[in-house]
C-alpha cells in the first residue's frame, strides 16, 4: 500500500525515473533502496528526500513555520491516522475538520507535500463514510475533493464521489 | 510565541532542552495536563507552540525542528529518519512499557516490546564514528530520542543498563546544560511520580486491555454526540411511551380498495396526480423519482393513515414529439403511443407503483373536456385571436413548433435553447425570438410566416390567479422551489399564451376559424388529469369539480412548476366552473447521473426498463432514489454510492436488526414472542423510536420523503444498539433474571420489526410486506401504529408465534457494481463514437442501443475480458517474436509480415476492449 502511494507521489513531484522500494518490519515500513549506502527508512523520511530530489523544496515549507506545519501534518498521518483504532476515526475527522475550516490546505494557503500524503491516509476512510457523514466534515471532504481533482495527485485511488450539494441541509440536535 | 508544557511530561523534556539548547525566545508556560491548547484538537496534547503567526505546533518533534531552524542550526536528512523512528517506533513501545511498569506496577516482561527499538539504537550507536547521532555537535534527533528515553533511564525495571553504547550516548546528552535545566523544569526533582502523573492522563496505548480509569475518560467521547441526530427524551416522553406500549390494537383492518374511489363527506379526500410522463421516450431514473415514485410513496402512505385517496397518472401522448417519433420509427402516432404506453405500463409495475388508475391523454374523454374548457373560456372572453410569426422550415413543409427549432436563447445566449422554453435560465420563449434558429430536422435554417391563433388571456387572468395564489400557498404545502419559480412568474409580469397549434396530433381545436389545428400540449396535457380521471370514473366531476371537499396534491419535477401554478389554474379560473384546483405543489430537483445528466443519446444513466435487468432488486432501487430524492438541490445518482447504501444501510442496519430480532425469537424461545418486563432502559428505548415514529409523520404529513426515510433507519440503528447492549444471546445462557432479560429485549425487538414494516411500507413495498409475513404481524397492526402522531404499540403479544426468518437483503458486490456502472457508464472515451453508433443504427429498440456504448464501424463488439487476456497474450508472444527476428537481423520481408501480425492483433485487442480502433502506429511502420 505504502509503495503504490510512493509512486504515485513520485509521480506528483513530477519524478520521471521510479525508485526501488521494499518494506521492512510488521509494520511494512517503506524503504527506499539507494546504491550508495544505507536507504532511506520511513514514509514521511522518504517524501521529503524525494521532495528535496524532485527540487520543490517549496512543497516542504517556505518558512520555518511552514516547514514546521508541513512536518507536523506528516507525523500526524503516520502517528495518529495510520493504525488508528476504529473509536478514533471519528476524532480525527472532526479534529481535521475544525482545522480545516479557514484553510485550503494543510499548511494554509499553499499545497504542501503534507496534503498529497494526508489524502493517501484518508482515501480509504472517507471512501467508506455515508453521504451524511461527509457532510458532516464538510471541510474535510471539501478539502478532500480538491485534493483527488489536483493534477497529478488521485493516481492510484478510485475517485469517490462528493455530492456538490448538500443533501442534509440541517439536522435536529 | 509562547511554549505550553506540562510537569512529567517526556514530550516537554524534548521542547525545553531544545529551547534552551537554541537560545530561542519563548515564553513558557507550565499547565495542567488535560488543558486543552490547541482549539481544533478534541484531546489536550502537550506541548504545544504558539507560533507568532497564530498557528499552533502541537508535535514535539515538530517543535523541535521549528527550534532549530529558526536559529539556524538545522538538521539534515538522517535526523528526519530519527525522528521518524522516534514517534512510529519508538514512541508506542515506550508508551506501552512505561504504562505496564509505572501505572499498573507490573514487573514481568513489560520490557519485551522495548527490545526491539532499544536493541536497533544501540547497534546504530555503536557503528558511529560520530559522538552524537547525527553529527559531531547535538543535534535534534539527539535531544528528541534523549528525552524520549528518559524516562526509560529513570525506571529501573526496563534493562536499559545492557546497552552500553546507548548508556555512554545518553549520559553524554544528559550533562548539556540545556538537558540538565529542562529536566528540573518537568520532573521537578519527583522524578518517578511526575512521570506517574503524566502517565496516568494518557489514554491507554494500544495493545492493551486495562480497566477503564477514573482519572481520564475524556470529555468529548460519550457515545450521545457520535451518534449525533440522537433525541434527548424527557422523563415525561417515556411514561408516555410506556403507556402506549401498552395500548390494545384498536382499528380494523385495512379496508379492500373499492374501485372507483370517490370523495365522502367527513374524510380526508385527497386527490393525488404526478406528472404525465411524455410517451416518446423511456422514463430514467431521475423522470422516476421526480414524480410517479415520489407521489407513490405518498399515496402509500396517505392509504396506510386511512385517507380516502386517489393517485392518477398517464402518459402525455399527444404533441410534436410524438409525431417526429412516429416518422423516425415509421409507425403511426398512435401506433407509437401505444407502444411507449405499453413501456411505461411495465416500467411502473416493475418499480411498484401503485396507481388507482393510470390512463392516457389520447382519449375520447380529453377531447370533451378540453374543448369544454376551451369553449368556456372562449365564451368568458379570456381567448385573443392574433396573427403569429411564425417558424416555417421549408424544405421540411412545415411550420416548427417548439421543439422542432432550437437555437441561442434571447435572454441568456444559451445555445441550445428550445423553441418554447430555454433550459438553463428557465424562461419561456416565442420560438421566434430565438436567435440563430435552426430546425432540428434538416438543420436548416427556417423562415418567418404568418399564422393565426389563440392565446389564453393570462394578463386578465393575472388578479384571479393571484388571489387564489396567495391562498393556497399559504395553507398549502408547495415546496420552496415551487414557491420561487412561481413568484418569479409571476414578477415578470404575464403574457398570452399562445394554446393553439399547427400540427395534427393534438387535441382539435373546435372552433371552425381554425379547424386543422389542434390545442397547445401545455393548455392540453394537464387536461390530462381530469380526462384520465373521467376514464376511470364517470364520476369524476366528484373529484375535480369539488373544492371544497377535495386536497389536491401535484408532483412534478421543478420544470413543471409553471404550467401547474400559473397556465392551467388560469385556464381552470377562466372556465369559471368551480374547478377543484392544485392545494399543494410538490416538485422535485433534478437528479444527476454520477456528476452528469442522464442523457439517452449519449447512453449515459439508468433508464426505468433497464434497472430489472441490473439484478438489483426493486425495493433497493426504490430505496436509494427516494434516499437521494433531491429534495431542495440537485443530487446525483452514483453506483458505488447505491452499493454502500445498500450494503451500510439496508444490509448492515436495518436488515441485520430485523433479522436479529426474529432469529432470536426462533432459536432462543422456540418461535413464540416472550414475555416484556420492561425496565427503565427500554422506557427509553419505546420514547426513542416513538419520537422518530412522530418525526416520520410529521416529515410525511409535510412530504419530505427523504427526511421519514431517514427516521425509519434511525430505528434500527437504535434496535442494533439496543440488542448490542444487551446482548440477549449470551443472557438466554444465564439465570432466571437473565433469561427475562433476554425475553423482553427480544420481544420490544421483534415489536420494532413490525413497526419498521408498517413504516417501510411507502418505500419498500415487498420487504415490508415479507416482514409482516416473517412475523405473521396482524394486518390492523400497520395502520393502528400510523395513527395520529404515532403509536408503539406492542402488536406482537408474549405467546405469538412467528413464522420463519430469513435475510432481506444481499450484499452488492464491488465486482458487480464495477460492471453495471461501467454498462451504464458512457465513458468518456466512448462517448464519441456511441454517438455515432446511435444516428447510424436503426431506431428499433432505443433501449438496448442506449445501454452498451458501442464501438466499431461495422462490427459491434462489447468488451470481452476472455478475449482481450486472449490477445494480450499473443501480442507479448507475437512482440518477443518480432524483437528476435530483428535481433538476428532476419530479412525485412520475414519481419515485415510478422510486424503485420503484431499490428493486427493489436487492432483486434483495442477492438475487443470496445474502443474505437486508432489508426495504426506509425512507429510499428517504421521500423
Amino acid at each position: 500500500m505504502a509503495l503504490k502511494e510512493l509512486s504515485s507521489l513520485e509521480k506528483f513531484l513530477g519524478l520521471k525515473k521510479p525508485n526501488k522500494y521494499s518494506t521492512q518490519g510488521d509494520r511494512k515500513v517503506p524503504v527506499l533502496q539507494s546504491n550508495s549506502g544505507p536507504g532511506v527508512v520511513g514514509l514521511v523520511t522518504i517524501a521529503t528526500h524525494l521532495t528535496l530530489e524532485a527540487k520543490k523544496p517549496d512543497l516542504l515549507g517556505s518558512s520555518a513555520e511552514e516547514r514546521a506545519v508541513v512536518q507536523q501534518w506528516l507525523e500526524y498521518r503516520v502517528t495518529r491516522l495510520d493504525g488508528c483504532a476504529k473509536e478514533d476515526i471519528r476524532t480525527i475527522l472532526k479534529d481535521l475538520n475544525t482545522y480545516l475550516e479557514d484553510k485550503v490546505y494543510l499548511a494554509g494557503n499553499h499545497i504542501s507535500i503534507a496534503d498529497p500524503l494526508m489524502y493517501y491516509g484518508l482515501h480509504h476512510i472517507i471512501m467508506d463514510l455515508a453521504v451524511h457523514e461527509k457532510e458532516k466534515y464538510l471541510n474535510v471532504t471539501r478539502w478532500f475533493d480538491h485534493m483527488q481533482h489536483y493534477p497529478s495527485v488521485r493516481h492510484h485511488l478510485p475517485p469517490v464521489v462528493v455530492l456538490r450539494n448538500r443533501v442534509y441541509t440541517s439536522g435536529h440536535h | 510565541m509562547k511554549l505550553f508544557v506540562s510537569e512529567g511530561n517526556p514530550h516537554c523534556l524534548k521542547a525545553l532542552a531544545v529551547l534552551e539548547l537554541t537560545g530561542v525566545k519563548c515564553d513558557v508556560q507550565h499547565v495542567n495536563h488535560e488543558e486543552k491548547v490547541v482549539p481544533f484538537l478534541s484531546r489536550p496534547i502537550l506541548p504545544v507552540l504558539h507560533l507568532p503567526s497564530g498557528q499552533y505546533l502541537f508535535s514535539s518533534n515538530a517543535i523541535c525542528q521549528y527550534l532549530f531552524d529558526v536559529s539556524k542550526k538545522g538538521s539534515n536528512k538522517q535526523s528526519h529518519q530519527w525522528l521518524e523512528w522516534e514517534a512510529t517506533e519508538l514512541q508506542p513501545a515506550l508508551m506501552y512499557a512505561l504504562h505496564l511498569v509505572v501505572v499498573q506496577g507490573k514487573t514481568a516482561d513489560p520490557a519485551k516490546g522495548l527490545e526491539a527499538p532499544l536493541s536497533f539504537l544501540e547497534q546504530s550507536l555503536s557503528k558511529k564514528t560520530t559522538p552524537f547521532l547525527t553529527a559531531e555537535t547535538v543535534g535534534v534527533a539527539d535531544i528528541v530520542l534523549w528525552a524520549a528515553l528518559y524516562p526509560a533511564f529513570l525506571e529501573n525495571s526496563l534493562k536499559t543498563s545492557e546497552l552500553k553504547s546507548t548508556r555512554t550516548w545518553f549520559e553524554r546528552v544528559g550533562v548539556l546544560p540545556a538537558c540538565q535545566a529542562s529536566v528540573q523544569s518537568v520532573f521537578k526533582g519527583k522524578g518517578v511520580e511526575a512521570l506517574k502523573g503524566y502517565l496516568q492522563k494518557q489514554p491507554a496505548p494500544h495493545g492493551q486491555h486495562t480497566q477503564p480509569r477514573d482519572t481520564h475518560t475524556s470529555s468529548n467521547e460519550s457515545p450521545t454526540e457520535t451518534e449525533d441526530s440522537d433525541h434527548h427524551t424527557t422523563e415525561e416522553e417515556i411514561e408516555v411511551a410506556a403507556q402506549i406500549w401498552n395500548q390494545r390494537i384498536d382499528c380494523q383492518s385495512k379496508p379492500e380498495r373499492k374501485h372507483p374511489i370517490l370523495p365522502e363527506e367527513g374524510k380526508r379526500n385527497v386527490l393525488i396526480t404526478s406528472a404525465l410522463p411524455y410517451v416518446n421516450n423511456v422514463p430514467h431514473l431521475g423522470n422516476i423519482i421526480g414524480c410517479v415514485l415520489s407521489a407513490d410513496v405518498f399515496a402509500r402512505y396517505g392509504r396506510q393513515r386511512g385517507w380516502n385517496l386517489l393517485y392518477i397518472c398517464g402518459t402525455d401522448e399527444y404533441g410534436t414529439a410524438t409525431e417526429n417519433k412516429a416518422r423516425e420509427e415509421g409507425l403511426t402516432p398512435q401506433e407509437i403511443c401505444d407502444k411507449y404506453h405499453a413501456i411505461h405500463t411495465n416500467i411502473y409495475k416493475w418499480f411498484q407503483i401503485d396507481f388507482d388508475f393510470f390512463g392516457r391523454t389520447t382519449t375520447q374523454k380529453q377531447t370533451e373536456i378540453a374543448q369544454n374548457i376551451f369553449w368556456r373560456l372562449h365564451e368568458r372572453g379570456f381567448l385573443i385571436e392574433d396573427i403569429v410569426e411564425q417558424l416555417r422550415c421549408e424544405s421540411c413543409q412545415r411550420f416548427l413548433a417548439d421543439r422542432f427549432v432550437e437555437g441561442v436563447c434571447p435572454f441568456c445566449q444559451y445555445p441550445e435553447a428550445r423553441g418554447d422554453q430555454c433550459d438553463k435560465c428557465g424562461r419561456l420563449i416565442n420560438a421566434v425570438e430565438l436567435k440563430e434558429p435552426q430546425c432540428k430536422v434538416c438543420k436548416q435554417t427556417p423562415v418567418i410566416r404568418s399564422s393565426k391563433h389563440l392565446f389564453l388571456d393570462l394578463p386578465k387572468l393575472e388578479a384571479n390567479l393571484e388571489q387564489w395564489l396567495d391562498q393556497s400557498v399559504s395553507t398549502g404545502d408547495w415546496t420552496t422551489n415551487a414557491r420561487n419559480i412561481t413568484r418569479s412568474w409571476l414578477r415578470d409580469g404575464l403574457k398570452p399564451r399562445c394554446i393553439t397549434r399547427d400540427l395534427r396530433w393534438g387535441t382539435p381545436v373546435p372552433h371552425p376559424d381554425f379547424s386543422g389545428k389542434v390545442f397547445y400540449v401545455w393548455f392540453d396535457a394537464p387536461i390530462g388529469y381530469l380526462s384520465i380521471t373521467a376514464n376511470y370514473t364517470d364520476q369524476w366531476e366528484k373529484w375535480w369539480k369539488n373544492p371544497e371537499q377535495v386536497e389536491l396534491y401535484n408532483f412534478m419535477a421543478k420544470d413543471n412548476v409553471p404550467f401547474h401554478s400559473v397556465v392551467f389554474p388560469c385556464s381552470l379560473l377562466g372556465a369559471q366552473d368551480n374547478y377543484t384546483l392544485v392545494n399543494n405543489l410538490i416538485a422535485t430537483e433534478y437528479l444527476n447521473y454520477e456528476d452528469t445528466k442522464f442523457s439517452k443519446s449519449r447512453g449515459v444513466g439508468v433508464f426505468g426498463d433497464m434497472a430489472k435487468d441490473t439484478g438489483i432488486p426493486s425495493d433497493v432501487w426504490r430505496f436509494y432514489l427516494l434516499y437521494l430524492r433531491p429534495e431542495g438541490q440537485d443530487a446525483a445518482f452514483s453506483w458505488a454510492d447505491m452499493a454502500l447504501k445498500n450494503n451500510s444501510e439496508l444490509l448492515n442496519n436495518l436488515g441485520n436488526f430485523i433479522n436479529r430480532a426474529g432469529m432470536f425469537v426462533g432459536k432462543f424461545f422456540e418461535g413464540c414472542v416472550p414475555q416484556v418486563v420492561l425496565q427503565e432502559e427500554d422506557k427509553r428505548l419505546l420514547a426513542q423510536v416513538g419520537w422518530e415514529l412522530k418525526q416520520y409523520i410529521q416529515s410525511l404529513d409535510k412530504v419530505r420523503i427523504r427526511d421519514a426515510l431517514k427516521c425509519i433507519l434511525n430505528i434500527s440503528r437504535h434496535g442494533n444498539q439496543y440488542i448490542q447492549v444487551n446482548e440477549p444471546w449470551k443472557k438466554i445462557k444465564g439465570g432466571d433474571t437473565d433469561r427475562q432479560r433476554a425475553g423482553t429485549v427480544t420481544a420490544v425487538s421483534v415489536n420494532m420489526a413490525v413497526l419498521l414494516s408498517a413504516m417501510l411500507e411507502p418505500y419498500m413495498p415487498t420487504v415490508s410486506e415479507t416482514i409482516r409475513s416473517q412475523l405473521q404481524a396482524p394486518p390492523a397492526t400497520a395502520r393502528f401504529m400510523l395513527q395520529g402522531e404515532g403509536n408503539f404499540v406492542c402488536s406482537l403479544p408474549a405467546g405469538h408465534r412467528i413464522g420463519t426468518v430469513s435475510p432481506l437483503f444481499q450484499k452488492l458486490e464491488a465486482e458487480q457494481i464495477e460492471t453495471l456502472k461501467k454498462k451504464f457508464g458512457g465513458q468518456q472515451p466512448e462517448e464519441e463514437a456511441s454517438k455515432k453508433q446511435a444516428k447510424t443504427v436503426t431506431q428499433d429498440n432505443a433501449a438496448t442501443k442506449a445501454s452498451a456504448p458501442v464501438a466499431a464501424s461495422e462490427t459491434s463488439v462489447k468488451a470481452d475480458p476472455e478475449l482481450v487476456k486472449q490477445l494480450v497474450a499473443a501480442i507479448a508472444e507475437q512482440g518477443d517474436k518480432v524483437r528476435v527476428l530483428k535481433g538476428q537481423k532476419a530479412e525485412k520481408a520475414v519481419i515485415g509480415a510478422e510486424v503485420a501480425k503484431l499490428l493486427e492483433f493489436k487492432k483486434q485487442l483495442t477492438l475487443a476492449e470496445g474502443k474505437s480502433p486508432e489508426p495504426a502506429p506509425q512507429k510499428g511502420k517504421k521500423k
